[in-house]
């Protein structure tokens, strides 16, 4: 059993956890995942390590909640166990010989791309952090993000923090400012993460995206997370989660994301039935 | 009519040339549920097939046993009614009974030698190990008796059948054993794998407990070669480590449409239906997809489970595709029997070309040519060869491709200097399992690539006869 040390709430829909577990906070870098069960019947599911403290042995996890799994989550307090908590999964970022990075999040993916700028900034790289989210109320990590980067740009799709537009505008502003990055991580929405690869594609800048697609172990034995890389099959628990966006396969990533979809609705509607509310449930 | 002095009590064997039958579900009835597809035998049913067993001085079935079950022993006392202690006989070599009754592909090993083969049936050893073990899960009285602790430690990777034994086998002896699985439940294949209709998990989770009692401790939850690496173990004062960390890589056809909606590896169908009980969906969180017509790809035995579980989801016709002829199946006799039985349609000789989708992504259809036999290949069978011609297409929704698997290379690739062989599966030396890296042993599916439970069972046990050799030649 895997204790809840601390729950925070960074917007109406996104919670941040703390979890004890040494043997995980022993070896996690960024860019790796943990695979989750919260009770016996649960589904196994993959969350991106958004930060570790060696020392405590404890993974800081960030979640939207967005299906029944990730619900239920929302719903355990700090003292509160989770049965399962295995990782840490996938191949860590790399980081090396980089002089200037620019770290793109949309959403959610800003608590995954946080740990990236983190450790980047820790080794010395110039970070540009840009983060987008709909609008001012779903901002998260602003703090956390002015701490680790030189610069910060936060923007919103309806321009209610006084900054309107998507990530990609703010990049492709950046860039035409005459910011020389070395690599670019985009880390969000597949569709974010494709349009950001198709930027920066024009301007041959290199460019990492995280993929998080359905996956079962999480150590190579389903393959039911394959994403397809330059032409080859990848599995995202073992080859990535990290890849080349230049070279992923996004309109095969996004239509394998729909898979489950019926399903998904139909645990989550169970689901909110059996707690007895609706959508504020 | 003489008595039969083997017996030593006033009974003579059963004449019959077959096997006592063993009850099943009806195939109609069984086709639509998980329940176990055999039934198993009553005590007068065992001691009625007991009493086939000839009792021969020179037991050839017991050199067809890779854990050398005691078995004209075991066969004696369950004629003589006396389940309890027949248990204790097949437990002196087998931990596992309950799962190797009902697994082993008895008719290739032990059966195979059984003298009354030579007319007839042999003796139904397989349904009375099966018997005995389950009477004694119903009835007997778990007492292990541990052995005295020896304070050295081994650590064993993975918790399937390799590993249950050579871990099993090194408590009894008294080492201090600790196993490492990667997933949240032990088991491994018998868990994830073989379907619950076969081998129903609570039996797999019994016969575990016993293994626990010996004294193993189980830590699930930690991957070696991710969490924790070799040399982790070594300095956690692991002085020997077993490696049984199974075929956990699917092979894929490259072929068109792969990555199509629908199309699975029997890897994943296999663990969302076994492991994560998405039969039970939306009850269990884990859902599966299943469409009115499916085609699985392969004709070994986990060919045989994904049709036969695709069918009990309710697809309405379920293929097996196979590109060679049913004589060169690698299932089990029994399986494709079954299979058959549950209206399972084979499509022998037939390969896929290509997996069709719609144009939004989903799997409309697998392109298939016909196969004829040609000359025999390096494996001795038959290589097919394309017809001419015979370009067709199965109208189906789900494609799953269940043509083996390769080794897991995650601690291989974790590990520089422990060496594998072409096929990805950790070097051995055959009669130990001793790998190139000294202390460190290996066996099973990690080896050879997927094989059978109980070649795995028989690995785990020769690794760990070497690995006590290899302790107390170091002490």
């Amino acid at each position: 059993m895997f204790k809840i040390v601390r729950k925070e709430a960074l917007n109406p829909f996104v919670k941040l956890m703390e979890i004890e577990a040494s043997y995980v906070a022993k070896k996690a870098e960024p860019g790796q995942f943990i695979i989750l069960r919260v009770n016996e019947d649960g589904e196994r599911i993959p969350l991106t390590i958004a930060d570790y403290d060696r020392e405590k042995g404890t993974i800081t996890i960030i979640f939207q909640e967005v299906g029944k799994t990730t619900r239920l989550l929302g719903t355990l307090n700090a003292g509160d166990t989770l049965l399962d908590f295995v990782g840490p999964l996938g191949v860590a970022s790399h980081f090396e010989g980089l002089k200037k990075v620019a770290v793109i999040g949309g959403g959610l993916g800003a608590a995954i791309a946080y740990p990236q700028a983190k450790k980047l900034h820790s080794l010395g790289v110039e970070v540009h952090s840009i983060a987008g989210f709909r609008n001012k109320d779903l901002v998260i990590l602003e703090k956390e993000m002015n701490e680790v980067s030189d610069k910060v740009i936060i923007a919103t799709d309806d321009g209610s923090n006084g900054n309107k537009g998507f990530v990609t505008d703010m990049l492709k502003k950046l860039i035409e400012d005459g910011n020389k990055y070395d690599l670019v991580i985009a880390i969000g929405p597949l569709i974010m993460m494709k349009v950001i690869s198709n930027l920066t594609k024009q301007y041959g800048i290199k460019t990492v995206v995280s993929m998080n697609p359905v996956m079962i172990d999480g150590t190579g034995m389903c393959g039911g997370c394959r994403v397809t890389v330059g032409g080859k099959i990848k599995f995202a628990c073992v080859d990535g989660p990290d890849f080349d966006g230049h070279l992923v396969d996004f309109d095969e990533a996004m239509r394998r994301q729909l898979m489950y979809k019926s399903e998904e609705r139909q645990s989550l509607d169970d689901h909110t039935c059996k707690m007895g509310g609706g959508a504020n449930a | 009519m003489t008595t039969h002095a083997k017996w030593g009590v006033e009974q003579m064997p059963n004449m019959s040339l077959n096997k006592i039958k063993m009850p099943e579900q009806l195939p109609d009835v069984r086709n639509k549920n998980f329940l176990e597809v055999a039934l198993g035998y009553t005590e007068e049913m065992a001691k009625e097939e007991a009493q086939r067993c000839l009792q021969c001085k020179h037991k050839p079935c017991v050199q067809g046993c890779p854990v050398n079950v005691k078995i004209p022993e075991f066969i004696k006392l369950v004629a003589e009614g006396n389940f309890e202690e027949a248990y204790n006989k097949i437990r002196e070599t087998n931990s596992l009974p309950a799962v190797c009754g009902r697994v082993c592909p008895q008719e290739s090993q032990c059966e195979k030698y059984c003298v009354r083969a030579n007319k007839g049936e042999s003796v139904g050893i397989g349904r009375l190990e099966r018997f005995t073990a389950d009477w004694y899960i119903a009835n007997g009285q778990y007492k292990v008796e541990r052995a005295e602790r020896i304070n050295e430690k081994v650590a064993v990777v993975g918790s399937g059948p390799a590993s249950l034994t050579c871990a099993g086998d090194l408590a009894k002896l008294g080492y201090d054993v600790t196993i490492f699985e990667a997933f949240h439940t032990p088991g491994g294949v018998l868990m994830y794998g073989i379907p619950e209709f076969r081998l129903p998990k609570a039996l797999v989770q019994k016969e575990i407990s016993v293994v626990k009692e010996l004294g193993v401790e189980i830590k699930t939850n930690i991957v070696i070669g991710k969490t924790l690496s070799l040399e982790d173990l070594t300095d956690e004062g692991f002085e020997a480590v077993f490696i049984g960390s199974g075929a956990g890589l699917p092979n894929f056809m490259g072929i068109e449409g792969e990555n199509l909606n629908g199309v699975y590896s029997s890897n994943e169908f296999l663990t969302r239906v076994n492991l994560m009980k998405a039969y039970k969906f939306p009850d269990c969180d884990t859902p599966v997809k299943i469409g009115k017509n499916v085609a699985v790809v392969g004709g070994g035995n986990v060919a045989m489970d994904a049709a036969r579980s695709a069918k009990r989801l309710g697809a309405e016709n379920v293929y097996i595709v196979y590109r060679r002829s049913e004589a060169e199946m690698p299932a089990r006799l029994e399986e494709v029997h079954h299979a058959k039985e549950e209206g399972i349609i084979f499509k022998l000789l037939t390969n896929p070309t290509k997996i069709l989708g719609t144009e939004d992504g989903w799997v409309k259809g697998i392109e298939c040519v016909e196969m004829e036999l040609g000359e025999p290949d390096a494996s001795g069978r038959r290589s097919p060869v394309i017809k001419q011609g015979s370009e067709h297409v199965v109208d189906v929704q789900t494609v799953i491709i269940a043509i083996g698997q390769s080794p897991n290379p995650l601690i291989a690739a974790t590990t520089p200097d422990l060496q594998t062989q072409k096929r990805g599966g950790i070097f051995v030396q055959e009669e130990t399992g001793a790998t190139s890296k000294k202390g460190i042993y290996a066996g099973g599916d990690a080896v050879t690539g997927a094989a059978t439970v109980i070649l795995a069972m028989g690995a785990g046990k020769k690794a760990a006869k070497a690995i006590d050799e290899f302790l107390r030649s170091k002490a």
